[in-house]
Order: structure tokens, then C-alpha cells, then sequence
């Protein structure tokens, strides 16, 4: 049985408390995107800017439960001042940590997890993430991955429409 | 009520209790407490039983065949649409009970039938802002196509329809759409009293009976609604049917629902010619089984008698609202009315700030279940101003341990968020 200490990670419920870069930027000039997770009805906007292929600024808007709130402060921490190619990097490279369980899950046992942190190991360079390694076990709690990985949708819809706006703007000009 | 009381002393839980397996199981450790029946309730063996026996001894499509398994699997088919017609009160069982896949289904067939037979671009309907989504969007859904309008009973503070205003809401509307009870504030609505100013006015009265007609006390012909639906997997049947209850003189000239075998008397090249009621509205094979199912459940509920849950839940719910008041006082909100009469066995909470999910996810370890989320209610989630609820509800089969394991299970939720 996954064990509440491994949802509950110390730095999750930090964030959860102590959520980082909580608000919204003014929009415009900021880009503005909403999700929704139609299963508990939680809200999450983020707002960013990005400038020169970087994520200038995020803030991080909406309610939810602690592990959709701090996978989101988390989230605003790690990609703030990161350039977008980075950024869209670590949004993979977080969700595939998010989904590698989903698809063995339910029925493991000590073999089966022992194969899947092998697979993880090869997959994924879950050092990479530093401080988000720590919604790791989430992944145990099948139910709650769409909490943790509602921001890191909504950035990447951000990203992506960011991207289409820049691209429509220099087409014009 | 004083008569509902001795009842429910009669009512012996702790036997009954041994009826359903599933309460025997245990999560995380734990011995489960179930607290989630308002979602879907859990089947005694006798149910469990009746369905085994069927599928070892009787079955075979029913409708088609002439040979005597064929001709035993029709009869008990219909007998169990007879068994809950009679337990709603229907007047004529064997033609006004539809079988459906569930509420949401039935209201669906509501809303594609008499719904597209009756309303027009123009047309208004009537809906209340505590009704689940199943008697909401299907109503959208045709009001977009037909251009219909929609308009909205609110409520008050406490929960309840605020109906000081009905008759100018009800006035030009075709249809209204109702629960008996909340899902989420467990309030039971006047529906008589909203049918009759809904009659006057030349309206038709759809209920939601998901939630009600488990736990109470059901009479269709003294009700007031012309329609009602309801689903078998929240009245200790299976999943996979549900029913749709509407008077004869409304449903005899609707067109049908769904097209294929089953429904017609004949088909040509050139058309088809629709069955007679019910079966016009049950294209395809039915769920045979479950039908089966239901009707062994409504045995059983018969058996232990409505007016008896209906009393041991108030008295249940009675006891769980003093519980967690006062062990929780301030930290927790208690959705709904506060009198017990006024409501069914769904108690929908917050505690402190603590998220729904989060509760429920620390309750999971105690093997404590309860839903959390919108409860397929985000029109009442935003009238409450909230994203999502915790919410317990309670079955025949739930008793007063069960509230306190909830309160224990609570008060640790409380002590890990700090």
C-alpha cells in the first residue's frame, strides 16, 4: 500500500502553505490561460510573459486541492526566467514521470515496481528536476495525476498560444 | 414522526449489514466504512443471488423466442417491471415503467421525445439551481437546438427552493425540470406543491428521482410529477438500468426514442410502424440481468419497508449533524438544511480550508469513503461558492459506528494538515 508520506512530501505541503508566485499578471501583455480539472472542479490560471524565447514572468491564479497547488507553485519556481525550449523540455519530461505508472497500474507488486523504476531510470532523468522530483509519488495515487499535472497542461496551452500569437504578429508586421 | 421513531427501532442494521458482502471487505488496513451510497449503494446477497440464479438457469433474450427458457426469461423480465412499478405506485406498471440505462438516460429520453415533440423556438423551461447535471444539460442541449429559454428556482442560505416567486417563473413555461431530493444538500423538495402551480400553468413536471426514491417512500400517483427517473445502482441494484416512470396519456403518443429491434411492430422498405408502450422506448436487448436485479432489490427494500429507512436515516443523519458539530463547531459547514426532516442522508461538508480531495484522500487511509468533488452540480457549486465538496452519505446499512469512525478519521485529517 502507497503510504500518505508519499503524496504528502514535506516541499508539497511548503508549497501548498506557501504557494510561490501566487497571482495574476496584467493581461495584456501577459498571457492569460485558464484550466479546469472537470473531475473535482478545480480552477487554475496562469498568466506569463514571455520575452526573447524566455518565460519572463508566471503567476499562478485559481483554487484547488494541495496537490494540484503546489505541483503549480512548484511548476511557477522552476520555469520562471527559463527559456521556452527548456521550458517545454521539463513540462515532458514531468509528465512523463506523471504517466509512467498510469499504464501498469493497478496490480503491482514489489517485481512489477522494481521494473518500473528501471524503465523510469532510462525513461527519465528525474534529477533533472530537482525540487519536482518530490511529486514523484504521486504517480502511486492514480486518481490525483490529473491534479497534478493540470498547471503543466495550462502552461503548455500558454506556451502554445504565446507562440501562435508571436508567429501571427511577425507575419504581420 | 413519533410513529417513524418506534419504527425505526425495529429497524436491525447490524443484521442487515451481514446481507451486504462488500461491508465485510477492508481498505488500507481498515474495516471499510462506506459512507458514499448517495454515488452508488452497495447490493445485499439477495440481489446478488437473484441475478446468479438467473444467469445460471434462465437466460436467453426475452421477447424473441418461443422455447421455455426464452418464454421464463420474458416473464420474469416483465414481472420485474411490474415489482417496481408497483413499489413507485404507478398506476399502470406494465405500460408506464420504461427500462433505461439510468436517471441520466430516462431524462435524456424525456427531453428527445416529449421534449421535441412539445417545445418549440420561443418556449421556456423551468429548471432549479440544485439539480444535477443529468437534469440540466440535456435541457441545454435541446434549448440550443430549439431555442428555448431557460430560467432558474434559486435557492436560499440554507438550501432550500426559495418558491415565493414561482408562480411569475412558471408562467409561459412548458416544462419543468425538478429533484425530488439534492445530491449535494440532500434537501427534499415540495414537488406537489411546485406540480400543482406547475399544472395550473400548463406545464409539465419532470423529476430527478435518483436520489429519493432509494430511501423514500415513493407514491407517483400522489407525487405530482408526470415524469420521473431514476437509476438502480443507488437503490442496492446494479448498474447498467435505470427508469423512467411517466403517465400513460403522456407517453402513449410520443414517438420513440432510440430506432432498432425491439421498438417496432413492423418494418418495410418504406418505414417502420412503432411498438406499443413500453417497449417503444427500449430499442435493442434490454439489460435483462439487471432487470432481474432491480427487482430483487426493490424486494428487498419492501421487505424492510421504506417509512423504516426513511426513519433510521433521519434519525442517523440526525446523529452524525450533532456529531460533527460538536466535535468540529466552527471548523466544519454543513451544506443543506439543518433540520433533518427536511432532508435525505447526504451530508455535504467543508472542513476548515482543507480541500475535498485532500480530505477524502486522508479518509481513504482510515477506509473511510466519501465523494469529493462538484457532484456533477457546478451551477449549486458556484451558487455555494465553492469548487467541490466532501460529502457522506448514508444507506440503510449505515449506523451510528460508522459516524464515528468518520469524526476520528476527520479530526486525524485535521491534525496531518496541522
Amino acid at each position: 500500500m502507497a503510504g500518505l508520506e508519499d503524496l504528502y512530501r514535506e516541499i508539497i505541503l511548503d508549497h501548498y502553505r506557501s504557494p510561490r508566485n501566487r497571482g495574476e499578471l496584467p493581461s495584456p501583455p501577459a498571457q492569460r490561460v485558464e484550466g479546469f480539472n472537470p473531475l473535482c472542479g478545480d480552477e487554475i490560471v496562469v498568466t506569463l510573459e514571455v520575452n526573447d524565447e524566455t518565460v519572463s514572468d508566471i503567476k499562478i491564479g485559481g483554487t484547488g486541492c494541495s496537490i494540484s497547488q503546489s505541483s503549480a507553485s512548484l511548476m511557477s519556481a522552476a520555469v520562471k526566467g527559463k527559456p521556452v525550449t527548456e521550458v517545454r523540455d521539463l513540462i515532458r519530461t514531468f509528465k512523463g514521470m506523471m504517466s509512467i505508472h498510469e499504464s501498469t497500474l493497478p496490480g503491482k507488486d514489489s517485481q512489477d515496481e522494481a521494473d518500473i523504476e528501471a524503465r523510469e531510470a532510462q525513461l527519465l532523468d528525474v534529477d533533472s528536476l530537482g525540487e519536482l522530483a518530490a511529486l514523484q509519488g504521486v504517480v502511486k495515487f492514480p486518481v490525483r495525476i490529473k491534479c497534478a499535472t493540470l498547471s503543466w497542461n495550462t502552461l503548455a496551452q500558454g506556451l502554445d498560444e504565446a507562440e501562435a500569437e508571436s508567429e501571427a504578429g511577425s507575419a504581420g508586421a | 414522526m413519533a410513529g417513524l421513531i418506534d419504527v425505526a427501532q425495529g429497524l436491525d442494521v447490524e443484521t442487515l449489514r451481514k446481507d451486504f458482502p462488500l461491508l465485510a471487505q477492508e481498505v488500507n488496513g481498515h474495516p471499510i466504512t462506506y459512507l458514499d451510497s448517495a454515488a452508488s449503494s452497495q447490493r445485499p446477497r439477495q440481489v446478488l443471488d437473484a441475478m446468479r440464479e438467473y444467469d445460471e438457469t434462465t437466460h436467453a433474450n426475452v421477447h424473441r423466442g418461443v422455447y421455455g427458457i426464452a418464454e421464463e426469461a420474458t416473464h420474469r423480465f416483465e414481472a420485474a417491471r411490474v415489482a417496481v412499478g408497483r413499489f413507485i405506485g404507478a398506476p399502470n406498471p406494465s405500460r408506464e415503467i420504461l427500462f433505461s440505462k439510468n436517471a441520466t438516460e430516462g431524462l435524456n429520453l424525456v427531453a428527445n421525445t416529449w421534449g421535441r415533440t412539445h417545445l418549440h423556438p420561443g418556449d421556456s423551461i423551468l429548471l432549479t439551481e440544485m439539480e444535477h447535471h443529468a437534469n440540466i444539460v440535456p435541457w441545454q442541449m435541446l434549448a440550443e437546438e430549439r431555442e428555448l429559454s431557460i430560467r432558474w428556482i434559486p435557492i436560499d442560505d440554507d438550501g432550500a427552493l426559495i418558491l415565493d416567486d414561482l408562480e411569475r417563473l412558471v408562467d409561459g413555461v412548458k416544462l419543468v425540470g425538478i429533484t425530488c431530493m439534492s445530491n449535494v444538500l440532500g434537501t427534499l423538495n415540495p414537488i406537489g406543491d411546485i406540480a400543482r402551480v406547475a399544472h395550473a400553468a400548463g406545464a409539465v413536471v419532470v423529476a430527478d428521482g435518483a436520489q429519493s426514491v432509494p430511501h423514500l417512500p415513493t407514491d407517483v400517483s400522489t407525487l405530482g410529477c408526470d415524469f420521473l427517473a431514476f437509476s438502480a445502482h443507488k437503490m442496492l441494484g446494479p448498474t447498467g438500468i435505470g427508469v423512467l416512470w411517466g403517465r400513460d396519456e403522456l407517453l402513449t403518443p410520443l414517438p420513440p426514442f432510440l430506432g432498432g429491434g425491439e421498438m417496432i411492430l413492423d418494418v418495410r422498405k418504406e418505414g417502420f410502424t412503432p411498438n406499443d408502450l413500453p417497449w417503444r422506448f427500449e430499442a435493442g436487448t434490454p439489460p435483462i440481468t439487471e432487470a432481474i436485479g432491480l427487482g430483487a432489490a426493490v424486494e428487498y427494500l419492501q421487505a424492510i419497508g421504506m417509512e423504516s429507512i426513511r426513519a433510521h436515516e433521519i434519525a442517523l443523519t440526525t446523529y452524525a449533524m450533532n456529531t460533527l458539530a460538536e466535535r468540529f463547531g466552527d471548523d466544519i459547514r454543513i451544506f443543506g438544511p439543518k433540520d433533518p426532516i427536511q432532508r435525505g442522508g447526504v451530508l455535504s461538508f467543508a472542513y476548515r480550508d482543507i480541500h475535498p480531495h485532500d480530505v477524502s484522500q486522508i479518509l481513504d487511509q482510515y477506509g473511510v469513503c466519501v465523494r469529493a468533488g462538484h457532484h456533477c452540480a457546478k451551477p449549486l457549486m458556484r451558487r455555494l461558492g465553492v469548487n467541490a465538496t466532501a460529502r457522506a452519505s448514508f444507506a440503510l446499512y449505515n449506523n451510528e459506528s460508522d459516524v464515528d469512525t468518520l469524526a476520528n478519521a476527520l479530526a486525524e485529517t485535521g491534525a496531518f494538515f496541522g
